[in-house]
């Protein structure tokens, strides 16, 4: 009744099965959104709803954008664009700073990983 | 005021659909019956009528009773043209278009198995990406992914083991598919 491919295609199954439970459970999905201007919090939103912020520093407007489960610097007039290049941000704890323009980006999920961080 | 009588002629295959449909129709109710911890986890045992369709009649045999199952079982359970009827019909036309290509498997490798396992995660794929492209936007349904796929894989194996019996079986049901 088994047969070799029906094998495979079970094996192929219960890898897409763990694949997506690691993707789905692993690790702490962010939850929040904290959004930083010279070390004050201007926002704190939640990361379920698409939106985008815009943030001015001294050297001029960032742009950030928000999706459900994911946010990302879309813009921002620092020189180096470091945290333009750090794409988007999914998990709990990652932060992009855009320095000089004294913005930054963190998500944060259930559990903070850090009490605090110094920059 | 002439009374015009209109006659569809309605043939054998018409029949045999129909007859199938209804084996179909008969499972989706039973199975609605059943309390599940998740809505959407269900044994999906009118898959075995779509398979055993697809394997003995014909890919378009198998679309029509498909089709007329996920309709006539949403009108009998009341919920025509509810979410739950749309989430339906896109599992079904995702299964179906699966299984439009998964027929063309080497058929000495790949058995009923393989293509109710296929049949199974398209049916439940298609329903998610609905569900989360008009019902649920957003992240909410990503922590739900591993137990639809779970329930996908363990059910589709299960319904294929039925398929393969059933086909393999010398009596009854293959008989009727065949004669019908």
């Amino acid at each position: 009744m088994m047969r070799a491919g029906d094998a495979g295609v079970l094996l192929a199954g219960t890898g897409l099965v763990i694949t997506l439970a690691l993707y789905a459970w692993g690790g702490d999905r962010g939850e929040t959104v904290i959004i930083r201007a010279a070390g004050k919090i201007v926002e704190t939103t939640s990361l379920a709803q698409t939106r985008v912020v815009s943030v001015s520093g001294p050297l001029g407007p960032t742009r950030i954008e928000i999706e459900p489960g994911r946010a990302r610097v879309a813009r921002d007039p620092s020189p180096r664009q470091l945290c333009v290049k750090q794409g988007w941000l999914t998990q709990s704890g990652q932060a992009a700073l855009c320095l000089p323009n004294q913005v930054s980006l963190e998500i944060r999920g259930r559990t903070v990983a850090y009490d605090t961080l110094g920059y | 005021m002439t009374h015009s009588v209109i006659e569809f002629p309605v043939s054998a295959d018409d029949r045999r659909i129909a007859r199938l449909a209804a084996l179909a129709i008969g499972l989706t109710l039973a199975e609605a019956a059943l309390p599940s911890p998740i809505p959407g986890v269900k044994p999906g045992l009118a898959n075995i009528v779509v398979l055993l369709v697809l394997l003995q009649v014909g890919w378009r045999a198998a679309a029509w009773v498909s089709g007329l199952r996920v309709l006539a079982g949403a009108i009998l359970l009341g919920s025509l043209f509810a979410p739950g009827f749309w989430l339906s019909a896109a599992g079904a036309c995702t299964s179906l278009m699966v299984l439009a290509l998964a027929r063309y498997l080497p058929s000495q490798h790949f058995g009923p198995i393989s293509l109710s396992v296929l049949a199974a995660f398209g049916h439940i794929g298609g329903q998610l990406a609905l569900a989360g492209w008009w019902l649920l936007p957003g992240a909410a349904i990503i922590g739900l992914l591993p137990v639809f796929a779970a329930a996908a894989l363990i059910f589709g194996a299960v319904n294929g083991v039925v398929v393969a019996r059933l086909l393999a079986a010398p009596t009854s049901s293959n008989e009727q598919l065949q004669e019908s």
